[in-house]
């Protein structure tokens, strides 16, 4: 008994040394953008923010949606705004990257979110506007006072 | 002959619709200092929001109001006209029998007694403490209850996924939407944005304002020219209504 047991730890000790790097290589963790500026800090403690931030948001998200209530402390749009800036290139991350502030941690912790099915991912100034229905628009709009040209013209 | 009486007649309205700006203008500021909520304060009914709609200024053709509406909600059409998202459109009426047209911008009308809440099975649709009615898209399961029950087919699905949203109009697949009286600015004592567009524009043809303040300009209006309801018939009491229809 004793000798079977000696020889599946030394099994199991001969395996820990054939991959000495397993253990502390992991998961790689989040990587997390620290707001910036002088004694920016988040609205709570990084602990409080981290376990309960789900909670502070579905909270603001009911009052702001019927009440009218818009304060910025635990507004979704405000996290967005500290949180994702653009890299050192200039690149900045959408909901669709892990790089993404909100995706980093969700990921690690494989919680799917649907927050920015509809929210916005980024600061307003980061959003590119789809471009193509202003031109569209303004395709129709000079279509248009060329038809009228035309029709002052006529008369 | 015809041109210059023409012309002469349009410099007239163009004055006086300037002038009408200018006086309108002190009146919208007032308005807006009076008006604006703090932010950590619900919204009550004490105020009912509404627009009053004089289709005489409402030029055909124009759509300085729906352009304004998709700029400011970040509504993006496919091309496909059965079913892009409108917030507003603008409908043309012909009387038959004198051939006079007229051109009128039509959206939710925010009922008092709104159908679209009294279907709704979820409580997605509701109406905020100020008459605003709303879809709360957290709620919305997508069954278009209410895109069936209105009147003024005033509500749009989103059939397709969007990216790019603007900061202050969430919108997303499977759930419906329509007109929010521009909620995001009125909460912040601006008017919305069509109200806004058809001003700058010097239309002068929508008025928005506080329904239950008798000394408001909209309630001063309604009190003197009196404005009518589209399907009066339903008794929704709508917070939208329409001169010269």
């Amino acid at each position: 008994m004793i000798n079977r047991f000696l020889r599946i730890t030394l099994l199991l000790a001969g395996l820990a040394l054939l991959f000495p790097v397993a253990g502390s290589a992991g998961t790689p963790l989040p990587v997390i953008h620290e707001p910036e500026g002088e004694g920016v800090k988040c609205v709570e403690p990084e602990d409080v923010i981290r376990r309960n931030h789900m909670k502070f948001i579905l909270h603001q998200r009911d009052e702001t949606m019927h009440e009218g209530i818009r304060t910025s402390k635990y507004s979704l749009a405000e996290c967005i705004d500290c949180h994702v800036q653009p890299d050192e290139n200039g690149h900045i991350a959408s909901v669709d990257s892990k790089e993404h502030f909100c995706n980093t941690c969700h990921q690690y912790a494989a919680v799917n979110i649907d927050c920015f099915e509809c929210h916005a991912d980024r600061p307003q100034k980061f959003i590119e506007r789809d471009s193509k229905s202003a031109e569209l628009q303004n395709e129709l709009h000079q279509m248009l006072s060329a038809h009228e040209d035309i029709r002052g013209e006529l008369k | 002959m015809s041109d210059s009486i023409n012309h002469s007649r349009r410099s007239f309205l163009e004055k006086s619709a300037a002038i009408g700006a200018i006086t309108i203008a002190p009146g919208i500021l007032l308005h807006q200092v009076a008006n604006a909520k703090p932010d950590d304060q619900p919204v009550s009914d004490s105020v009912r929001w509404g627009m009053l709609i004089n289709t005489n200024n409402c030029e055909q053709g124009c759509t300085d109001c729906v352009d304004a509406c998709n700029t400011e909600n970040g509504l993006v059409g496919h091309n496909r006209p059965r079913t892009d998202t409108q917030y507003i459109r603008k409908v043309t009426l012909r009387d038959k029998m004198t051939g006079h047209e007229l051109s009128l911008p039509l959206m939710c009308q925010h009922c008092e007694t709104a159908p679209c809440v009294d279907v709704c099975p979820t409580g997605a649709s509701f109406k905020r403490a100020d008459g605003i009615a709303l879809v709360d898209k957290h709620i919305c399961i997508g069954c278009r209850y209410c895109m069936m029950a209105c009147p003024y087919k005033a509500r749009s699905f989103v059939h397709e996924e969007i990216k790019n949203q603007t900061l202050s109009a969430p919108r997303g697949k499977g759930t419906v939407e329509s007109c929010t009286m521009c909620v995001h600015r009125v909460d912040e004592g601006q008017i919305p944005a069509c109200v806004e567009a058809c001003g700058k524009g010097k239309h002068d043809a929508m008025l928005f304002g506080d329904l239950n303040d008798p000394n408001s300009e909209i309630s001063k209006e309604l009190e003197k020219h009196g404005g009518k309801q589209i399907r009066a018939d339903l008794q929704l009491n709508t917070a939208v209504r329409y001169q010269g229809l």
